[in-house]
């Protein structure tokens, strides 16, 4: 029990170093509006399959070395994700029983959440958006998630985390 | 919930109004360092390729446009050798102090800000390089931006284009001063209340004026693509295409200029 509790804490971490990576991939110049949140999406689909596991803290934590990454008003993403991930707890047996789509609805409201906290606490800096693009993200987000769950899930059966 | 919220808020709050947290900041910066490495990988193999998977006769003819370069730098280098002993000499007569050469170290970029509002790049080199906070960055055409946090090995760049950013300039042409600031698109710099009567013009070189004394005198900054004069409005409208290769350039100068 304890071994496999360790294995799977390795792939839950492993998940968020990848997001982390795409999150700061070079992206072409036309398509900088459009950079899936990464992180989010892998936080969101932690919290709705072992929610007893990632909750708020592995949000706060993923979301303060997220800024670190960023650049970003250090608190920025970890306030965000703290309210996505509390959100998703909320509701996560009924985003379960969804289809992929409807599932898919849902995730774009949280990732529009989390882009409409990330661009008041950018305003504070005076550094925001000019245009609702910012909303493009979340977007974007909802339209991989189906892409999403179906690898890490397949990821989490095959290496059994649970 | 609440404690992460408040704890988040907190550090909003340390962060914006009080500045608190630059040295953690830039201690924790280290662990962003080896995403922005890796993510760079792909980038890198590129340019390797780019490099050494090249024909002979396409090496021939760069080494030839390189020759004739670096002969019309030169010649233009003997009259600047002129030219530099002539301004110290009429500074001299002025009484005023000598310009000085400013030192200068190559980085390289290694990423950029994912945020399309903030206008950032890392850079590979860090404290132990002697880069400083404030340090002005150049490439080959213009300025850049300035460090606004330096890591043990990488530091972090505010570009000029940023909404947040603003750099004394004055118009070549006539040293006419003015502010130019970032209004958070790559190819546009806007100057701050100008007056509608003032000469300048579309086509104007901006350079820094060095009054802010962060940047040193005299590096091209943008140069005037409009002047718009409303009667109605109290300034003149002024945008300004800044010179550097903003999203371009991969090897940079960060310049030592120190008071």
């Amino acid at each position: 029990m304890n071994e496999a509790r360790a294995s799977g804490a390795w792939v839950i971490f492993a998940t968020f170093i990848c997001a982390y990576l795409l999150a700061v991939l070079p992206f072409p110049l036309w398509a900088e509006w459009a950079r899936p949140e990464w992180v989010a999406l892998v936080l969101i689909y932690w919290v709705v399959a072992l929610p007893q596991r990632v909750g708020i803290v592995v949000a706060f934590s993923a979301g303060l070395m997220l800024d670190l990454i960023e650049g970003a008003v250090l608190g920025q993403n970890a306030f965000s994700l703290s309210v996505v991930a509390c959100l998703a707890l909320v509701m996560y047996q009924r985003l379960r029983v969804f289809n992929l789509w409807q599932q898919a609805g849902v995730v774009f409201m949280l990732l529009g959440i989390h882009q409409m906290l990330c661009q008041w606490i950018q305003n504070l800096t005076s550094a925001g958006a000019q245009s609702l693009l910012f909303l493009l993200p979340a977007l974007v987000g909802a339209a991989l998630w189906p892409g999403v769950l179906l690898f890490l899930r397949h990821l989490r059966r095959s290496l059994h985390v649970h | 919930m609440a404690l992460a919220g408040v704890l988040a808020l907190l550090l909003i709050v340390a962060d914006l109004r009080f500045n608190q947290l630059a040295t953690t900041r830039s201690v924790l910066s280290g662990l962003a360092l080896p995403f922005y490495w890796v993510a760079d990988v792909p980038a890198r193999i590129g340019a390797w390729g780019k490099e050494n998977f090249v024909t002979r006769s396409s090496l021939l003819e760069e080494n030839a446009s390189l020759r004739s370069e670096s002969l019309l730098l030169k010649s233009q280098l003997q009259q600047m050798a002129a030219l530099r002993a002539e301004n110290g000499r009429l500074r001299e007569l002025l009484n005023s102090s000598a310009l000085v050469q400013d030192d200068v170290l190559v980085a390289e970029l290694i990423g950029i800000s994912p945020d399309p509002v903030r206008h950032q790049v890392v850079l590979n080199k860090g404290e132990g390089d002697g880069v400083y906070m404030g340090q002005p960055l150049l490439d080959a055409s213009g300025l850049m931006g300035q460090v606004v946090q330096v890591g043990a090995g990488s530091a972090r760049v505010l570009l000029i284009t940023d909404a947040t950013h603003a750099v004394p300039v004055q118009v070549n042409r006539n040293g006419v001063r003015a502010i130019a600031e970032g209004v958070g698109r790559l190819d546009q710099l806007e100057l701050r209340h100008v007056a509608a009567t003032t000469d300048i013009e579309a086509g104007d070189l901006l350079v820094t004026s060095g009054l802010g004394q962060r940047f040193p005198e005299g590096y091209p900054v943008a140069e005037v693509v409009s002047v718009e004069r409303d009667p109605g409005q109290a300034f003149a409208r002024v945008v300004a295409r800044p010179m550097a290769q903003l999203n371009r350039s991969r090897h940079v100068l960060l310049v030592y200029h120190r008071e």
